[in-house]
């Protein structure tokens, strides 16, 4: 039934932006314990050089941390299909799985490749599908591909289609951009001479919020990335910032100062309409975000002294609950998609960690062993956190897996890079 | 190539801003509007007698001093700067047409957020002191900058404790 071949043709995704490709390098700092050997062959009719499809499959893999991709460079010429494999051969290699395809070129001159995921051992097709798009999309093409291929193999969605959004500094000078979620492709969204904070997708992936100081002191501005349009949706009287979006895209809450100090407020996503305050503290209260049923909202707040974390229902009642205790600093909470997991950032001995809680037992776990870590995000599978953190007076972005085996770097060639948030499944 | 790029980055946002303003479907921000009639220069031919609106340069004493410096996640206003925000709210109940800008900052350690918050406590808790002592409303502004424009760019203590600031910074200075 799995030989049925399923067809998907890739959406394409506009971006309003002018920028360059690949200032961010990814590096692998360490791997999983059991990995999953597999080759991926050598697509026939693949692309010359670095726009061939099948090495960018074979890299996502191997930057997940969970598989062992096996070298297939010396196969020639490339099979088309199965019948060309040499089982035996892999065999001896021990590979477990195999991955084996071709690419078309379309008569709308799009690009088509086709793959099957085969057990090298019973060899029996575990996947058998296509993917379409432009000749532009050759690199999304490859991450559809290893989506497939994880989430057949792990159990787990896999994120290599997804995009990442951050914030570099080059001097006074800063951008936000948007790449592919292995640092290819950046695309700048906006570029000033003030501060820009806290980008966050919009549920859909086609608007991002943010926090810029373009007029001197914060204000909160929406922008559809296909269009490069931009609104300001919270401008009021001193600070705007801390955007959330709700689940269903139509609204955000915010943080105000509007009354006297920082409080959270909901808006309409589109700037129009009442603002309801959700909140009253003496405090701080800030950093807001939503579950994914869009009825409870975590937080960071003061009121108790130092920055700690807390959740309340959306529509009142009862009063705020505080989630940690076991720092006096406690901040940017993050929820997985599963709702299951936060994580966040807590100050231990002065050192600053990425921490991650599991909800329903409340233990928690220090997840790195850098000092000024910042902005946890989790990764769309809920399977690897990126935040922001400082090697050698440089900020980087890192990931590490939510089982705290795998680790990457992201690094820019010169300057700084923060504020890191990982986009939806597309 | 990078410098093209980036021009063509700053290019594309300006035409952006002048083809298609943001639109602001929010409340304007105040001091945009609430500019009080106060607060109008002093007529053009009285050029030599206008009144100083800042304190002169390279005065000294705690008048000389703009910054209050912070210890870490605090806001209070430590006891050896007290001096320095009285200072400051005297020259200003003295001098009705002079303004000032609060600018509350923090050192890069934790949340941006949370430190745009507690910029922003910090700038709130010296004008609490300077409205306590007289000093009109409309001659104070607060914004908070949080840890986004360090003084210095350093990585330690001593950076830090120079970036955990509030700066009293003079209209027209």
């Amino acid at each position: 039934m799995k030989n049925n071949l399923i067809r998907f043709i890739l959406a394409w995704i506009a971006l309003a932006t002018l920028g360059a490709r690949a200032e961010i390098t990814l590096e692998i700092v360490t791997q999983g314990a059991h990995q999953i050997p597999i080759v991926v062959l050598p697509f026939a009719n693949d692309r010359p050089g670095d726009k061939a499809i099948s090495p960018i499959v074979g890299a996502d893999l191997t930057r997940s941390g969970l598989f062992s991709v096996l070298d297939a460079s010396d196969v020639k010429p490339a099979p088309a299909d199965i019948e060309g494999v040499n089982w035996d051969d892999w065999r001896n290699r021990h590979a477990d799985y195999l991955v084996v395809g071709n690419v078309q070129e379309l008569p709308n001159h799009h690009l088509e490749a086709r793959f099957r995921l085969m057990d090298v051992n019973t060899q029996v097709a575990r996947l058998n599908l296509a993917f379409e798009g432009t000749p532009e999309q050759y690199r999304m093409i490859a991450h559809h591909i290893a989506d497939a291929i994880f989430e057949n193999l792990t159990g787990d969605k896999g994120m290599f289609s997804t995009r990442i959004a951050y914030i570099t500094k080059q001097g006074e000078q800063r951008s936000l951009k948007v790449a592919d979620s292995d640092g290819v492709n950046e695309q700048t969204m906006l570029t000033a001479h003030e501060p820009i904070i806290s980008p966050r997708w919009s549920p859909d992936g086609k608007r991002m919020a943010y926090v810029s100081f373009e007029l001197h002191r914060p204000m909160v501005v929406v922008q559809t990335l296909a269009t490069g349009a931009r609104k300001i949706v919270a401008n009021f009287k001193g600070s705007n910032s801390a955007p959330a979006w709700s689940p269903d895209g139509t609204r955000l809450a915010v943080v105000l100062t509007k009354d006297g100090h920082s409080q959270i407020y909901l808006i309409n996503a589109d700037g129009t309409g009442p603002v309801r305050r959700l909140l009253s503290s003496g405090g701080i209260d800030t950093e807001p975000v939503f579950t994914a049923d869009g009825q409870t909202l975590y937080f960071t707040s003061d009121r108790d002294g130092g920055p700690q974390i807390y959740r309340v229902s959306v529509n009142g009642g009862e009063a705020p609950q505080r989630l940690t205790f076991g720092s006096t600093y406690a901040v940017s909470p993050r929820l997985s998609p599963d709702g299951k997991f936060m994580t966040y950032v807590q100050r231990d001995d002065g050192q600053f960690h990425v921490m991650l809680m599991d909800l329903t037992s409340g233990q928690t776990q220090a997840m790195t062993d850098t000092s000024l870590d910042e902005s946890p995000t989790f990764a769309p599978n809920g399977k690897y956190i990126m935040y922001s953190t400082e090697v050698q007076d440089r900020g980087i972005l890192a990931i590490v897996s939510t089982d705290g085996r795998i680790r990457q770097k992201l690094t820019t060639q010169t300057g700084d890079v923060y504020e890191p948030v990982w986009g939806p499944l597309q | 190539m990078k410098k093209t790029i980036f021009a063509l980055a700053v290019t594309g946002f300006l035409a952006a801003c002048s083809s298609t303003p943001p639109e602001t479907t929010s409340a304007p921000a105040a001091e945009k509007t609430a500019a009080p009639a106060a607060a109008a220069p002093a007529p053009m031919v009285a050029e030599p007698v206008k009144p100083a609106l800042y304190p002169p340069k390279g005065v000294g004493g705690a008048l000389g001093e703009r910054s209050i410096y912070y210890d870490f996640d605090k806001y209070a206003i430590k006891d050896q700067y007290k001096t320095v925000v009285d200072a400051h709210g005297g020259f200003l109940l003295s001098h009705p047409d002079s303004k000032v800008t609060l600018q509350g900052n923090c050192d890069e350690r934790g949340s941006r957020e949370y430190n745009l918050g507690l910029g922003q406590r910090r700038a709130d808790s010296v004008r609490k002191v300077l409205a306590a002592k007289g000093v009109k409303d409309s001659q104070m502004e607060t914004v908070s900058f949080g840890k986004e424009k360090p003084h210095n760019p350093g990585h330690n203590e001593a950076a830090w404790a120079e970036n955990r600031r509030t700066d009293i910074v003079y209209k027209g200075e």
